[in-house]
C-alpha cells in the first residue's frame, strides 16, 4: 500500500508555493497527498489527519510562527490518538531546528532541502 | 509638413529637464550622450516608451532606493525607518505582519506565534501614530504593503496625517492595494473577488479627489513570480491585472486620464540578466499601446508605466548566504538597466530570517554602488538597440500578448471580468504552480546549477547570525492593544461601525469617509474588517495542486 502523506499550510501565510511543489513531488514519487489548503489551525491538521488515517504530516510554514505552531500540531495530534510523525518545511533559521526536534518534530526541511531527500525522508518515516 | 525627427522631439524634452550635476563622462573623461540611437529609433520619454519613461532618465534622478521593512511593534519598526532614512533612503516600505495583513488584531486567537514576524503588527491609530513618529509624511514618501485590509489602513494613515498636520494633498506613496495578485499568487485575501473590487475602486476615487500625490494601487508582479510563474506570466498577468483595474475605474465613472496616471507597477527583478530587462521594456511598451489604443487615453502619463522592482527573494540561497549580496547585486544591475523608478533590494539573509541590521545595510549599499560608483546612470536605456535585447524584448511582448488574447477571452471583452473568471477557475493559480513545478524539476534534473545548493558546496556549513524576534512583541502589542481599548469611547467605536456596515451594504457608497471616522474613533483593524466581512462575507479557496 502507498505511503499517505497530509500536507498542510498552517497559521497566516499564503505562500504555497513550497507546499504545492512538495506535495506534487511526492504523489509524482508515487505517495497518496491530501492537500488541506490555506490557513489551518493545529486542530484543523489533526482533526484531518486522523480521518483520513495518513501515516506522514507534513505542515509548511514561511511565517516564523513555526516555534509556536509545530509543537502545538505535534500536541493536537497525539491528543487526537495518532502517532504520525510530524515533518515541518519553511523559512526555519538554523538554529530552530535542533529545539524543534526536541519538540517532537520529526524532521524539519529548511530553504536548502532538496527535493530527493525531502521525498526518501518521508518514505522512511512512514 | 515636419521635418523634426524622433530624435530631435526627445533633445526639447531633454533640454528642458533640470539635470543634476554630473560629470557625465566615463572614468577615463570620454563624453557621453545621454542616449544612444538612430534619429528615427526609439527614444525614452516617448511612446511607447520602451526606452524609459523620461528623456533624461537618471540624468535628472537616481531612482527611489526604498527600502522594505517591518517587524515587532510599531516603536522597532519606527527605529528601523529612522536608521534607514538616516542612512540615506529617500523612500520608506511598511511591511505588516500576517495578522495585519488578514485584518485581524494581535489578541485573535489565530494570530498567535505570528504577531510582528514577518512585518509590523498594527491594530488601531494609536500604532500608526507610532510607526511614524517623527517621520515627515510631508517630505518621505511611503508605501504601504497591504491588500485585503488596503482601504483600513489608508484610512488610518489619512487619520494619523491629519493629527499631525500634514495635509492630504502632500501625502505621498503607494498603497499596494492590489487584490488581484493576491487571489492569484500571494494569497493574502478575506473578502470574496469582487466585494474586494469594490474597496478598491473606492481607494481609487478618494485617491482621485483627495490624495493628488498618492498612488493608489501598486499593480504587483513580484508576488506572481515568487509564487513560481515565469517572467513572461509575471508580465502578462501584471499587466492584465492593471488593465482590470482601469476597466473597474471606467465602470465606476472616473476617467481614464484620472486614475491611468496613479497606478504604479511592482516587478520582480529575478537572475535572468536580459529576460529581466527585456520584460521592463516589453511592460512599458505594452502599457503604453494599451492604454492609447484599447482604453482611450490621451494623457501621456497614462500611457507612461512607472515601476518599482525589488531583487527575488526566491533566488537566495540557505546555502553560503553571503553569496545572495552578488545575486543581489546583479538582480538590481538588471532593474537599474531596465530604467527602475526605485529599487528594493534583499538582504543576504533573507532565505533564513528577516534580514539583521548589518544584512540590511549591505543591501542599501548595494544599490549606492550602483548608483555612484559603476557610472550605469549616465546614459538612458544602455542596451537599447543590442540585437538580443530587442530581439528578446519582442519575444516578451509578443508571449505576453497571447496571453492578454486569452484572459479577454474568459472575459468576453472584458479584462476585468477575464482575470475574476481566471481567478475563479484557477486558471492564474493553477499556471503558477505548473510553472514552479517545472523548475523545481529542472533543478532536481541538474539541468540548472545553483551555487552552493547543487554544486560549488564548499563552504555550506559556515555558521550565520540571524535576526531573533522573541514572543516578547506579542505580549507587548497584546498589552498595548488592551490599553487603547480601554482608553477610547466604546459609543463611537459602536457608532462608527455602525455607521461602517450600512454604508458597505449600499454598493454605491465611497466606504473611506465612514473607514476615516472608525480610524479616528480608535476602532480596531479586526473591528473594521469584521465590519465588513458581515456584509461581504469570506473567500475560500478550493485547494488545488
Amino acid at each position: 500500500m502507498s505511503t499517505r502523506v497530509l500536507v498542510a499550510k498552517v497559521g497566516l501565510d499564503g505562500h504555497d508555493r513550497g507546499v504545492k511543489v512538495v506535495a506534487r513531488l511526492l504523489r509524482d514519487a508515487g505517495m497518496e497527498v491530501i492537500y488541506t489548503g490555506l490557513f489551518q489551525t493545529p486542530e484543523t491538521v489533526a482533526a484531518t489527519a486522523v480521518d483520513e488515517d495518513v501515516d506522514v504530516v507534513g505542515i509548511s510554514m514561511l511565517s516564523g510562527a513555526h516555534m509556536t505552531l509545530a509543537p502545538l500540531v505535534v500536541r493536537a495530534l497525539r491528543e487526537r490518538g495518532s502517532s504520525a510523525p510530524l515533518v515541518l518545511g519553511g523559512i526555519v533559521p538554523p538554529g530552530d531546528e535542533a529545539e524543534l526536534l526536541t519538540l517532537g518534530v520529526a524532521a524539519v526541511f529548511g530553504p536548502g532541502a532538496s527535493g530527493g531527500d525531502i521525498v526518501r525522508i518521508i518514505e522512511s518515516l512512514a | 509638413m515636419s521635418t523634426e525627427s524622433a530624435r530631435d522631439i526627445w533633445r526639447r524634452q531633454f533640454d528642458g529637464a533640470e539635470l543634476r550635476s554630473g560629470p557625465f563622462t566615463t572614468m577615463s573623461g570620454i563624453p557621453l550622450e545621454p542616449v544612444y540611437g538612430p534619429p528615427e529609433g526609439e527614444f525614452p520619454g516617448l511612446f511607447p516608451y520602451t526606452r524609459g519613461v523620461h528623456a533624461s532618465m537618471y540624468r535628472t534622478k537616481l531612482w527611489t532606493m526604498r527600502m522594505f521593512a517591518g517587524f515587532g511593534t510599531a516603536l522597532d519598526t519606527n527605529a528601523r525607518f529612522r536608521q534607514i532614512v538616516g542612512a540615506g533612503a529617500t523612500g520608506l516600505s511598511t511591511a505588516f505582519d500576517m495578522p495585519t495583513l488578514l485584518g485581524l488584531d494581535s489578541d485573535d486567537p489565530l494570530a498567535r506565534g505570528e504577531v510582528g514576524r514577518c512585518g509590523v503588527a498594527i491594530d488601531s491609530l494609536a500604532d500608526v501614530d507610532d510607526l511614524f513618529r517623527d517621520i515627515d509624511l510631508g517630505e518621505i514618501s511611503t508605501s504601504m504593503t497591504i491588500n485585503s485590509p488596503a482601504a483600513v489602513m489608508l484610512a488610518l494613515f489619512v487619520a494619523h496625517a491629519e493629527k499631525s498636520g500634514v495635509a492630504r494633498r502632500r501625502l505621498s506613496g503607494t498603497l499596494q492595494n492590489d487584490i488581484l495578485k493576491e487571489y492569484q499568487a500571494q494569497k493574502e485575501f478575506v473578502f470574496p473577488p469582487r466585494a474586494s473590487m469594490r474597496l478598491v475602486r473606492d481607494t481609487m476615487a478618494f485617491a482621485a479627489s483627495d490624495m493628488p500625490r498618492w498612488n493608489s494601487i501598486s499593480v504587483s508582479g513580484y508576488h506572481i513570480r515568487e509564487a513560481g510563474s515565469t517572467a513572461v506570466e509575471e508580465l502578462a498577468f501584471t499587466l492584465a491585472n492593471g488593465f482590470a483595474y482601469v476597466e473597474l475605474a471606467v465602470r465606476a465613472g472616473l476617467a481614464v486620464d484620472d486614475v491611468a496616471p496613479r497606478l504604479s507597477f511592482f516587478f520582480n527583478a529575478h537572475i535572468d540578466f536580459f529576460e529581466e530587462i527585456a520584460k521592463y521594456r516589453a511592460a512599458r511598451r505594452l502599457w503604453a499601446t494599451w492604454l492609447r489604443d484599447r482604453y482611450s487615453a490621451r494623457d501621456p502619463r497614462s500611457w507612461q508605466l512607472r515601476f518599482h522592482t525589488q531583487t527575488a527573494g526566491v533566488s537566495l540561497t540557505a546555502q553560503q548566504p553571503d553569496v545572495n549580496t552578488a545575486r543581489t547585486a546583479i538582480e538590481a544591475l538588471a532593474g537599474v538597466l531596465g530604467g527602475t523608478q526605485s529599487l528594493h533590494t534583499n538582504a543576504m539573509d533573507e532565505a533564513l530570517a528577516l534580514p539583521s541590521k548589518k544584512a540590511a545595510r549591505i543591501a542599501l549599499r548595494t544599490q549606492q554602488v550602483i548608483a555612484h560608483e559603476t557610472n550605469v546612470t549616465n546614459v538612458a536605456d544602455p542596451l537599447g538597440g543590442s540585437w538580443y535585447v530587442e530581439a528578446l524584448t519582442d519575444e516578451v511582448a509578443r508571449e505576453a500578448e497571447v496571453i492578454f488574447a486569452t484572459i479577454d477571452e474568459m472575459g468576453e471583452g472584458s479584462m476585468l471580468d477575464g482575470c475574476i473568471r481566471g481567478i475563479e477557475e484557477n486558471w492564474f493559480q493553477r499556471r503558477i504552480a505548473d510553472s514552479a513545478y517545472d523548475l523545481e524539476r529542472s533543478f532536481n534534473r541538474g539541468e540548472r546549477i545553483v551555487v552552493g545548493v547543487n554544486e560549488f558546496l564548499e563552504g555550506n556549513d559556515d555558521e550565520v547570525a540571524t535576526l531573533r524576534i522573541t514572543d516578547d512583541d506579542e505580549r507587548l502589542q497584546v498589552a498595548r492593544l488592551d490599553a487603547v481599548k480601554r482608553a477610547r469611547s466604546s459609543e463611537s467605536v459602536a457608532e462608527t461601525l455602525h455607521h461602517l456596515r450600512v454604508d458597505a451594504s449600499d454598493p454605491e457608497v465611497n466606504l473611506m469617509p465612514p473607514l476615516i471616522d472608525a480610524a479616528r474613533a480608535h476602532a480596531t483593524v479586526g473591528e473594521m474588517m469584521s465590519a465588513l466581512v458581515d456584509v461581504f462575507g469570506r473567500h475560500v479557496e478550493v485547494p488545488t495542486l
